[in-house]
């Protein structure tokens, strides 16, 4: 219960120092739907190509951008652990009796609630474009925790590095070089079918891709590859919060 | 009479990874209630110290006790009792002074309405109401000092830890700090102060510990370590580096002279009373053809403790010990030689101006 509380508490702190920054939120809002325009524009005539298998690009896109932004709104989540560590707000937090695990977990947790925020607002622009969630609302409720596990993930991962290397440089530089290749060896923006085969053979092991076609599925109400890939994800998110629970251990340790 | 101390520290070690040995060997205990000072200049030990005893960093071998309680064997309990005000300030300043004080009580669950009531009460006690609902970001380095203390005020602990209170602080904010630190003290509250202000430890602590590199290296209560060093003290600074060791040869025969220290070009000689001992001194290094700079007499100040204790003048720029990255174990003796040591009582610029006894490193 206590832990329950701690983590609340926690939560609040970083939603309000967020709410605090306008810009923050609006550029948090509009380049999302920046992008469902953008790339729904761009693209849109790629679903003539054979075999592509979409009715329209934006009903193909909307789930992959909702995954695209929980990749690119967590990743650098660790920058705010890193912020903390810097200004003594963490080691002001342990001296008190807070349950260590909160710490970790309010980050995390903050991450995919942005997150699944952020995927709601594409879904309702998407759909004021012509988008369709065949899966009904439990299909959209199921994308938006998708959006939400990926997100968790991610930040997990990226807190992980911040507590591990303390320098912002290299949660950056890193989080950089997964965010890109990840989000292009997925069928995010590209169908399965139309992508060379060591793309296709590289996306089964690549996380993001597995939230792409949990997400799409959901969203197109085809349940056929839901469960596989949505126990990929909720492994491959437990195996990074506890990869983050060890760095906070090992941060804590060298102190 | 046996009681409990309220902090005890037992042979205390810690290495940091990289072999940078911090604490060496710390003991010393504090009474409840008492007002006690570490005193050294950074990289000393200080915050190691502290840190280990706010259950943030593990000793690498020793044993700390708050309350009698064993800090690395029962830290959930530790923590309840204590607060902690890291140099590192810890003041969250997207929010407000508010919300940082109000999350603090959270944190020890204090129930929502005892806390709203104590909140009120630190923002009014630290001059903070009129900025209560303002960003931390905006406030002062006095004003988020200030707040900083507040919030490790909240849940109204037994022992307070003030990590260099008033580092960076203009003189000013300094004093303000001190009455309150003193006005803590007043209410019976345990206090463990770091400070590298010979003065600030002076002024506000009941007894001190000099940490030097790592070990307690002397330890008393001001008075007691100045009236230790018998006399007065005069100190010689020497024209030429070359004769400095003849110059104590003939201090040291002298027979008003009882002890003779030496640190660069500057000799400090114990006396028993320095205006009737200054001549002859003056006379026999004339005699020997010593050339002298520049002569100060007085009163034994804690900077005469700290040369006493470590064999060198006070510097609050230590050897960085702390901080393993910076490296070489380099003394601040080293440096001395440019931005001029602020040796005992010499005539060091506007900060001590008639008054030896005062102290003006920093």
């Amino acid at each position: 219960m206590e832990s329950a509380a701690d983590l609340w508490h926690l939560f609040v702190r970083l939603v309000r120092a967020n709410l605090r920054m306008p810009v923050f939120v609006i550029i948090s809002i509009v380049q999302p739907v920046l992008w469902v325009l953008l790339f729904g524009q761009l693209f849109r005539r790629i679903t003539a190509l054979q075999g592509f298998g979409a009715a329209s690009y934006v009903q193909f896109l909307a789930p992959g951008i909702a995954i695209m932004t929980a990749l690119f709104g967590a990743a650098y989540s660790g920058m705010g652990m890193l912020a903390d560590i810097d200004r003594g707000v963490l080691d002001r937090l342990l001296a008190t009796p807070v349950a260590r695990g909160a710490l970790l977990a309010a980050r995390i947790l903050y991450s995919a609630a942005q997150v699944a925020v952020q995927a709601a607002i594409i879904l309702l622009v998407s759909a004021a474009i012509g988008a369709r969630p065949h899966g009904g609302a439990g299909g959209v409720a199921l994308v938006l925790m998708v959006a939400a596990l990926l997100g968790a993930a991610f930040a997990a991962v990226s807190n992980a590095l911040a507590l591990l290397t303390r320098r912002q440089e290299l949660v950056i530089a890193v989080m950089n070089f997964i965010v890109l290749p990840s989000t292009f060896l997925s069928s995010m923006m590209m169908s399965g079918n139309l992508m060379p085969a060591w793309i296709r053979s590289a996306a089964l092991f690549n996380p993001v891709n597995w939230a792409v076609v949990a997400a799409r599925g959901s969203f197109e109400g085809d349940w056929q590859m839901l469960p596989r890939n949505l126990g990929l994800l909720a492994a491959f998110t437990l195996a990074a919060a506890w990869l983050a629970t060890l760095s906070f251990d090992r941060y804590r340790r060298a102190g | 009479m046996e009681t409990t101390p309220a902090i005890e520290v037992r042979d205390l070690r810690k290495t940091y990874a990289g072999g940078v040995v911090a604490l060496d060997g710390v003991s010393f205990a504090v009474a409840p209630g008492e007002v006690f000072a570490l005193l050294g200049p950074n990289g000393a030990g200080k915050s190691s110290t502290v840190r280990i005893l706010a259950t943030l960093s593990a000793p690498s071998a020793g044993t700390a006790f708050v309350g009698g309680i064993d800090v690395a064997a029962r830290p959930r309990e530790v923590r309840l009792r204590i607060g902690y005000v890291a140099q590192a300030s810890g003041v969250d300043l997207t929010a407000t002074g508010r919300e940082n004080l109000t999350l603090q009580g959270q944190l020890y669950r204090l129930p929502a309405a005892a806390l709203r009531t104590r909140v009120g009460e630190l923002l009014e006690l630290f001059e903070l109401r009129g900025a209560a609902d303002r960003a931390a970001i905006t406030y002062s380095g006095g004003m988020k000092r200030r707040l900083d203390v507040a919030m490790g005020l909240v849940h109204r602990p037994e022992v307070l830890f003030l990590d260099e209170p008033t580092t960076g602080l203009d003189p000013e904010s300094r004093t303000v700090m001190w009455e309150e630190v003193r006005g803590l003290a007043r209410q019976g509250l345990t206090l463990l102060l770091t400070t590298h202000y010979l003065e600030e430890a002076d002024q506000l602590a009941q007894r001190l510990a000099i940490l030097d590199r790592g070990r307690v290296v002397a330890e008393g209560t001001p008075e007691a370590l100045k009236a230790k060093l018998r006399g007065d003290r005069v100190s010689v600074e020497l024209a030429d580096r070359g004769q400095v060791a003849a110059a104590r040869e003939v201090l040291g025969g002298l027979d008003e002279v009882a002890a003779v220290l030496v640190d660069g070009t500057t000799l400090y000689a114990q006396v028993a009373h320095s205006a009737s001992a200054l001549p002859s001194l003056l006379a026999a290094l004339d005699r020997a053809g010593l050339a002298v700079a520049q002569v100060a007499l007085s009163r034994p100040s804690l900077d005469d403790v700290y040369l006493d204790a470590t064999g060198h003048a006070y510097r609050s720029e230590g050897a960085g010990e702390s901080r393993p990255a910076a490296g070489g174990g380099g003394r601040g003796g080293e440096r001395g030689g440019r931005g001029g040591p602020k040796a005992p009582s010499a005539p060091s610029g506007p900060s001590a101006p008639g008054e030896p006894g005062a102290g003006g490193a920093g």
